[in-house]
């Protein structure tokens, strides 16, 4: 695993209920700096609400999430870490081009020159191969370019700590070997710590340094890819054979 | 219904308190004025000469058949900057401005833009609502002032050609000017200020609570427009009210 900037996340007893269902069952695992751990599991087990929870959008009903030792739950832990997350749907500003998306954060929080964005910008777009692009819109892109840039807006903000919400859903298999290869470049250059929450087995045994199979709020396994395989459980065989 | 209220505030608070960041957000805000001039202009200028038309249209004959019809200039004049002018501008920006406010920032939140803006440590208030609330808080008294205007020429026009009425333009206007006074205006532009907040917050709240896909997000614009008018004339009312206990 490289040297980098990433960040240590430690998850403990989380517990959430949605619309009286019980959808996080006490989950606990901890990701090291510069991992590349992936959440799998089928439709409908807690993968994306999880991942709402380590980005602070959802508050959960009890248990703690810690980055670098900080509790999410204190004021100041987000600001203090750059977290990056690249949305199921690419989640891009339909009113924005796609250079205006890309540099969007650097622009609102006014950390670098007109120019310097443009070239920041360009220089991310190059490197999803995305170079020429900068004046389209979202609802000209299709899928695969759509989570390109929005990946490519993660890297601006220069991330400790990257999650990525069901990365290569919608793509055709070459897109999403583009993607994933994206991924684990990504961890290999600058050493961020990558949370990935995904269904697709093929994703998820080819980057993982670790890996949790989440059924019904809980995990059946966490591991290395090898031993969530050689896994007995009938539940996360039936998932992993199916 | 007390829950939303609260929210109302809250927003309308925290909106306030980001004011200051109101120069960093001048290209949206002019973008904003731009699309509500470019919408409400020509409507707003046929709905106040019609208006101003009807009203001179159904009382001006009563008035001149007791012998009343000098006077047509002031009733035409105070109706339209102290009541007709605010609201019905009120009521057609909540429909075509705020409408458009609610599907946008709706659409933003069913489809997470708004988790994205959260995850870059974008402030939504800032980036979306602070815009949206100055620009209608500018556009809206400025419309009212337009519409007091072309409605009062609306009037002018029937009194003028109206047989059953037939006074001069320089009697109608006479009138108006010797009896409607600044505050008069100043009373239809306050109203235009207060309904302008009311809607620009109840449509960017009602985008902000939108659950499902479109067909949430038609219910958050149906929603956003019907309160927005219910409070307009809730609050016409109680203004209104208030502002008869100064004078």
């Amino acid at each position: 695993m490289p040297e980098g900037r990433g960040v240590a996340v430690n998850v403990r007893d989380l517990r959430r209920k949605l619309g009286g269902r019980e959808v996080l069952r006490g989950l606990s695992f901890s990701v090291k700096p510069g991992e590349i751990f992936v959440v799998m599991g089928p439709s409908g087990s807690g993968k994306s609400v999880l991942l709402k929870h380590l980005i602070g959008l959802e508050r959960p009903d009890a248990g703690d999430i810690e980055l670098n030792g900080r509790s999410l739950s204190e004021p100041d832990t987000l600001k203090s870490v750059r977290v990056a997350m690249v949305f199921q749907s690419g989640a891009l500003l339909n009113s924005l081009s796609v250079a205006e998306n890309v540099g969007l954060y650097l622009t609102e929080h006014r950390l670098r020159p007109r120019a310097e964005i443009r070239r920041i910008v360009s220089e991310k777009l190059d490197l999803l191969g995305l170079a020429g692009e900068e004046k389209r819109f979202p609802s000209e892109l299709s899928g695969g370019m759509k989570k390109r840039v929005a990946i490519a807006r993660a890297l601006v903000i220069e991330p400790e700590l990257i999650l990525y919400d069901e990365p290569t859903s919608e793509l055709d298999p070459l897109m999403a070997a583009v993607i994933s290869e994206q991924i684990v470049q990504l961890r290999e250059r600058i050493g961020v710590t990558s949370i990935v929450v995904s269904h697709d087995r093929g994703l998820a045994f080819s980057i993982a340094d670790r890996m949790g199979l989440l059924h019904q709020g809980e995990f059946l396994i966490v591991g290395t890819p090898d031993e969530v395989r050689a896994c007995s459980d009938s539940m996360a065989q039936k998932f992993l054979n199916a | 219904m007390f829950q939303d209220i609260g929210e109302l505030m809250v927003l309308f608070w925290r909106t306030v308190r980001s004011l200051p960041l109101v120069w960093r957000q001048r290209r949206k805000v002019a973008d904003q004025l731009f699309e509500i001039g470019n919408a409400s202009l020509l409507m707003a200028c046929i709905l106040s000469l019609f208006i101003g038309g009807v009203v001179t249209l159904q009382v001006g004959p009563i008035m001149a058949e007791r012998g009343l019809g000098n006077y047509i200039g002031r009733m035409v004049g105070i109706a339209m900057s102290k009541e007709l002018g605010p609201v019905m501008m009120a009521i057609l920006i909540a429909g075509r401005i705020g409408s458009a406010m609610a599907a946008e920032i709706g659409s933003m939140q069913v489809y997470q833009e708004i988790d994205a803006l959260r995850t870059m440590n974008i402030d939504p208030v800032h980036y979306l609502v602070l815009p949206r609330l100055v620009a209608i808080a500018v556009a809206l008294p400025i419309l009212v002032l337009f519409s007091i205007l072309v409605g009062w020429t609306g009037g002018a026009l029937v009194a003028v050609f109206n047989q059953q009425i037939g006074i001069s333009s320089a009697t109608y206007f006479g009138d108006l000017q010797g009896y409607v006074e600044f505050t008069d205006l100043a009373n239809g532009l306050f109203k235009g200020l207060v309904f302008a907040i009311v809607i620009g917050i109840i449509s960017c709240h009602q985008g902000f609570q939108t659950i499902g896909g479109p067909r949430g997000i038609g219910r958050s614009v149906t929603k956003a427009v019907v309160n927005s008018i219910v409070m307009i004339l809730l609050l016409d009312y109680l203004i209104t009210r208030s502002l008869m206990l100064l004078d």
